[in-house]
């Protein structure tokens, strides 16, 4: 599809297709866009948008199809040509040497020669230049690993320019930046794009597609369904065509009713594996029957408060207590026998084992229960009828515990670790990023049973960096910016308020 | 179009595959042959004549055959915690000094079969000795454990030549070796099972510990499968980022991992130690315990696979022997020979052929 | 003998004996820091020597034998990348497979080409690295400390010798100094940046491992025709793991590295001169200790006893896009 446009196209895809086995990535498809325009694609975890992006970086080649650069057909065979042709892409993992500095990044496969020396100054100069004319202000010399998040992704940009990217893509790039960070990323953007760049934006979130893009595509399920000027379109349709049916953004609940604490956290510090300080003397208590939600951007704390109440990380001090038992420092081993439940933000890594069949993993944590086995032994028989008990409850499809987990989808994946943790009738629950990369039908579902377990008298802290979800399900809501709980709010709270305190803005 | 992330049947992943890649292993090994200017083929016809043409050979092969199911299990109870035991070597050597020191106290005074349970534990408990301390490295300290393991086997060489020339030694005599142990201190052999068969057990070793070796296999079968000590194993050497979600302590796994695995290749030296010589020698594993990698990955770390792979050794071993008395020329070094190209190709080349089999396969499927 | 006598004579034996881990060393920086674990030196080393004796001792000219060494050593070297890199293998299985393969084909062709028992013919003096006589050695001799360290310790030594330690400033400049080494170290620590920079992760590493075989070559060739005159069974001994050893105990950095073979040769040295003099009170102090201290200084270094040895962060892991 293409708009009307004055503008020459800077890239046109006609025709793209890809397969990975029984996976159709890719179908048929077709955009334009032009240049000097900052262009959004949209779509769900899994419609296909990181695979184009790889096409069109050299990373995958695509079954089917041509892709034009600046009107010229182009064979995009690997990342070199790609670069060559003028391309430069700014991943979502940052691909950055972690022990070089910031120049060294930068210098890494444009090193100007042979030997290393007539490339620093170069480099150097040239670093200082683009700092200048856009705003990507970084210490050459700092290492990697010391540096700010925000900074690594600012060398990610410098690094694209440095090798004269006209058409930079950026793949998700504001889930690791403070709304302060990403305001500053869009000045850089607009800036690149006035004096003639092309810069595709990768993103789920519906909010950033309207503050920044003029041109937005969406994607569903490996096609590419509409393209739209962004002036002239609204967030509810971007929504609508994003899964193709009306959305309800809200989950139908009723009042809550707390009743006795079950969850106690005081003055919670707790360090990440380089000693930095990730969570800063939080405290805050959750009652049964009711749900409180943590909002706040990736990265400002939460997956560490959320290792440590689990029992994953040692805290470095503060104390917490589950129904009045003190918690800090147990295994979570002991803390399940506690009454605690947890349901991972990683479920990938954490929360399954992929190669494992499906009923192995609906005993993951539990499997020293008396139930599934007397002594040092396992019982199958008794594994295997539980698994596919709740494999009938939750609605499992396949409905198949012999099954090699990694064979089901993203959101049957989910419901078997939901069903698993909450079938334990636990008395508390915690859960990071329920819904990453689960559809539609699956996010309903789930959101339905956190909201029962609520209603039978749980304590439940939700973790989600979807402001939507986080407003849709709490009864409060408290926000964390910078390792610190900064604001309380009921769950009726609007958007600006939670945006400008997860954006280190005082309430 | 990517191959890939085609997926298989069962039958071509774990029949087909290892077998081609067995196939090429004596390719080439035969190239070798044709180039020391001998008949591959006609060598291979003898070795496997002299493996299993008569009841003497079969015992022979048996005998290796033991010695290499212990270090396969030992190889592959580490593998499933996601562990790469390289020791097995130095652990089955400081396993027969475990079994030596019983069989030296006890042999005058006791028959063989109330000597062996303390033998067997004597030897277990050395292997596992042998491991604590690369396992305690890599529990607390996260040192690797390839590297200690290596380490390890060179130490305990070190130590068992110290032993067995300054301790151990027969006064008056050159071996560096231990007298030899008494019936009470040996495994009897086993004539009545090749008889079973029609044959003549001969000169062939092949002792008791043919059958504590088959127990083991049963037993780490159940290890890894039934209990869930085998599940917390299993879970961390797929993901331990899983098994620390799911409470099952690091340090803990690795250590008990480790000493079960320093066991069983401890459980080795029951074989040649009391089965054989009779005696505590130096350098008796004679590279048992690497072939017990080869064996382990060669039977997928399964306790079933692992008998195959190890009675293929064992054949190798036996036939390799009696082929250097027809073809001098053909040394028992060209089974090391062998036995590399077979880790090479079963081990890391594992995948070589998987792209064109999966596209004969859609070929013939019309996938 | 005085003690000063003693001290010139360990020092010279243990310059010769690190020699061969200082090359293997080496070539295990590189492939290491490029993200390739090389348990396969060992197996290197066995079979450059056999090649570079085979070849000097048929064709009588050393620079030949070393030509062979090298080629072979790279060969294998190409093996193990072919496994490790392009079919994405168990690294340290491709290097267990590989070492078992050397030992295993340099006694079968050592015994059906020279039919001595495994060892390679006496190897003429031509087709050896003889001791190069610096000028001025003989003139020092006499002159008090300088002189005989001079004359004995750092002259007399063949030319692999110097080519050794010369290794090792010229491997710091390739590391650190040019582009190459640059996209080295990366693709040890994050192969994606390397790739999505527009360099082959694969080709950057089989250049890694070239420069492995080469340098491993040296090592064995160092050990068949410089310091000795034959291949002889089994003659590395071990020493491949002893450099892998000196290696993480170096932190994987040359000069550290330089350092840590020279304790190790000075360790094995001294074993030599030890056996069978005794110390006060402990008394004879047995062979077997000496035999086991490389190996157990390495579990030590490795325990952070002394210090973090933080390895490549790609180290072993074979590099695939993410789908």
């Amino acid at each position: 599809m293409s708009l009307d446009s004055p503008k020459e196209p800077a890239i046109e895809l006609v025709g793209i297709d890809k397969k990975f086995g029984a996976v159709h990535a890719n179908r048929n498809i077709n955009l334009t866009v032009a240049k000097g325009s900052i262009h959004g694609i949209i779509g769900e975890n899994g419609a296909g948008k990181s695979t184009l992006m790889s096409i069109l970086y050299g990373f995958y080649h695509a079954d089917q199809g041509e892709i034009r650069i600046f009107g010229k057909p182009v064979a995009i065979r690997d990342s070199q040509t790609a670069i060559a042709s003028g391309i430069g892409m700014v991943h979502q993992h940052f691909m950055l040497v972690e022990n070089f500095t910031v120049l060294e990044n930068v210098m890494l496969g444009a090193e100007g020669g042979q030997l290393l020396r007539k490339g620093v100054a170069t480099a150097r100069k040239e670093l200082k230049r683009l700092e200048d004319d856009y705003g990507l202000e970084v210490d050459p010399d700092a290492v990697i690993e010391e540096l700010p998040v925000g900074s690594q992704q600012r060398v990610e940009i410098l690094k694209a320019l440095y090798r004269g990217a006209e058409i930079l893509i950026l793949d998700e790039p504001t889930g690791v930046l403070t709304p302060a960070e990403a305001d500053h990323l869009f000045k850089v953007l607009r800036v690149l794009r006035d004096q003639g760049k092309t810069i595709i934006l990768i993103t789920h979130k519906l909010r950033e597609i309207m503050a920044i893009t003029d041109t937005v595509s969406v994607m569903r399920r490996g096609e590419m369904v509409a393209t739209r000027r962004t002036a002239e379109t609204t967030v509810e349709e971007l929504a609508e065509l994003m899964v193709g049916r009306r959305v309800l953004l809200r989950v139908e609940k009723g009042g809550a009713n707390p009743g006795k604490v079950l969850l106690s956290v005081r003055n919670l510090t707790v360090k990440d594996s380089r000693g930095v300080t990730m969570v800063d003397d939080v405290s805050f208590d959750v009652r049964a029957g009711e749900i409180v939600g943590i909002a706040g951007v990736a990265g400002n704390g939460q997956s560490e408060l959320l290792e440590a109440i689990a029992g994953i990380r040692k805290p470095a001090s503060g104390e917490i207590f589950i129904d009045g038992q003190p918690a800090a420092g147990i295994d979570p081993a002991g803390l399940r026998d506690l009454g605690l439940a947890h349901i991972p933000e990683d479920r990938h890594h954490m929360g399954l084992v992929l190669k494992f069949e499906e009923y192995e993993n609906s005993i993951l944590g539990y499997h020293r229960d008396e139930r599934y086995g007397r002594g040092a032994m396992l019982d199958l028989d008794a594994i295997r009828k539980d698994a596919e008990e709740k494999i009938a409850k939750y609605d499992i499809r396949p409905p198949n515990a012999r099954l090699r987990t990694a064979n089901f989808s993203g959101g049957n994946q989910q419901k078997i670790v939901v069903a698993r943790e909450i079938e334990r009738d636990p008395k508390m629950l915690i859960i990071g990023q329920p819904t990453r990369g689960v559809d539609i039908g699956a996010i309903e579902f789930i959101h339905k049973r956190i909201i029962e377990m609520r209603d039978a008298g749980k304590a439940v802290l939700l973790v989600s960096v979807e402001l939507d979800e986080i407003r849709s399900l709490s009864d409060r809501i408290l926000v964390m910016f910078a390792g610190k709980v900064v604001g309380e709010k009921s769950g009726e709270a609007g958007e600006q308020t939670l945006g400008l305190m997860m954006a280190g803005i005082a309430a | 179009m990517s191959t890939a992330s085609v997926s298989l049947p069962a039958w071509i992943n774990y029949g087909v595959i290892p077998l081609l890649n067995l196939v090429l292993a004596f390719f080439f090994s035969g190239l070798v042959v044709w180039a020391i200017g001998e008949n591959p083929f006609e060598a291979l016809q003898l070795l496997l004549i002299g493996a299993l043409g008569r009841g003497e050979g079969i015992g022979f092969t048996l005998f290796y055959t033991t010695s290499f199911i212990f270090t396969g299990l030992s190889v592959a109870v580490a593998i499933h915690a996601g562990l790469f035991n390289i020791g097995s070597e130095g652990q089955a050597y400081l396993g027969g000094l475990g079994a030596a020191l019983v069989a030296l106290s006890l042999d005058h005074y006791v028959p063989w079969y109330v000597t062996m349970p303390f033998a067997v534990i004597g030897a277990a408990l050395f292997g596992a000795a042998c491991a604590a301390i690369p396992a305690w490295l890599q529990a607390k300290r996260g040192s690797h454990i390839v590297i200690t393991t290596i380490m390890f086997n060179f130490i305990v060489s070190s130590l068992m030549n110290y032993v067995l020339v300054r301790l151990l030694i027969v006064p008056g005599k050159m071996a560096p070796e231990t007298r030899t142990f008494l019936e009470g201190g040996q495994l009897p052999k086993l004539d009545w099972l090749i008889a079973l068969f029609g044959g003549r057990l001969g000169a062939a070793p092949l002792n008791f510990s043919f059958l504590i070796a088959l127990v083991m296999c049963f037993l780490v079968w159940v290890l890894i499968w039934r209990t869930k000590l085998g599940y917390e194993m299993r879970t961390l050497g797929i993901s331990p980022s899983a098994a620390s979600y799911a409470g099952i302590r690091y340090a803990k796994i690795v250590m008990i991992t480790m000493l079960i695995s320093g066991g069983l290749a401890g459980m080795m030296a029951l074989n040649p130690v009391m089965g054989a010589s009779a005696r505590l020698q130096i350098e008796f594993v004679g590279g048992a315990g690497f072939v017990g990698i080869a064996v382990s990955l060669m039977g997928r770390n399964h306790p079933a696979g692992i008998i195959l792979a190890a009675l293929l050794f064992g054949i190798l071993y036996q036939g390799g022997a009696e082929l250097s008395f027809d073809m001098p020329r053909i040394t028992r070094d060209m089974i090391v020979v062998i036995q590399g190209m077979v880790i090479l190709f079963a081990g890391a080349l594992e995948y070589m052929l998987r792209p064109a089999i999966v596209r004969l396969y859609q070929q013939v499927t019309g996938k | 003998m005085d003690y000063f006598d003693i001290f010139i004579s360990i020092l010279g034996s243990a310059i010769r004996l690190s020699i061969p881990l200082l090359f293997t060393a080496l070539a295990g920086l590189f492939s290491e820091r490029a993200g390739i674990f090389d348990i396969g030196l060992e197996g290197k080393m066995l079979a450059s020597a056999f090649a570079s004796a085979c070849v000097a001792y048929y064709t009588g000219n050393a620079w030949a034998g070393l030509g062979a060494g090298i080629l072979t050593a790279i060969v294998f070297s190409m093996v193990h990348g072919f496994a490790s890199i392009t079919n994405r293998g168990n690294q340290i299985v491709s290097g267990v497979a590989l070492n078992f393969v050397a030992a295993g084909l340099t006694i079968v062709l050592g015994q059906a080409w020279f039919n001595q028992g495994g060892r390679t013919g006496q190897v003429p003096p031509e087709g050896r690295f003889s001791g190069i006589v610096l000028p001025g050695a003989d003139m020092m001799r006499d002159v008090p400390i300088i002189g005989p360290l001079y004359a004995n310790v750092v002259s007399g030594n063949n030319i692999l010798t110097y080519i050794a330690f010369l290794m090792v400033p010229v491997s710091w400049w390739v590391l650190y100094r040019t582009r190459f080494g640059l996209r080295l170290r990366a693709v040890g620590e994050n192969p994606g940046a390397v790739d999505t920079a527009g360099i082959s992760v694969s080709w950057l590493r089989y250049r890694a491992l070239i420069v492995t075989g080469f340098l491993a070559g040296f090592a064995g060739t160092y050990l068949a025709i410089a310091q000795s005159a034959a291949f002889i069974n089994n003659m590395s001994a071990g020493k491949g793991y002893i450099a892998l050893a000196a290696l993480i105990f170096a932190k994987w950095k040359p000069v550290p590295v330089m350092f840590a073979c020279l304790l190790f040769g000075f360790l094995d040295a001294f074993a030599n001169f030890m056996q069978g003099k005794s110390l006060p009170l402990i008394g004879e102090v047995p062979v077997q200790i000496f035999q086991a201290l490389p190996y157990i200084l390495t579990c030590v270094l490795l325990a952070g006893f002394i210090g973090i040895a933080r390895p490549p962060k790609a180290g072993g892991v074979p590099y695939a896009k993410e789908r």
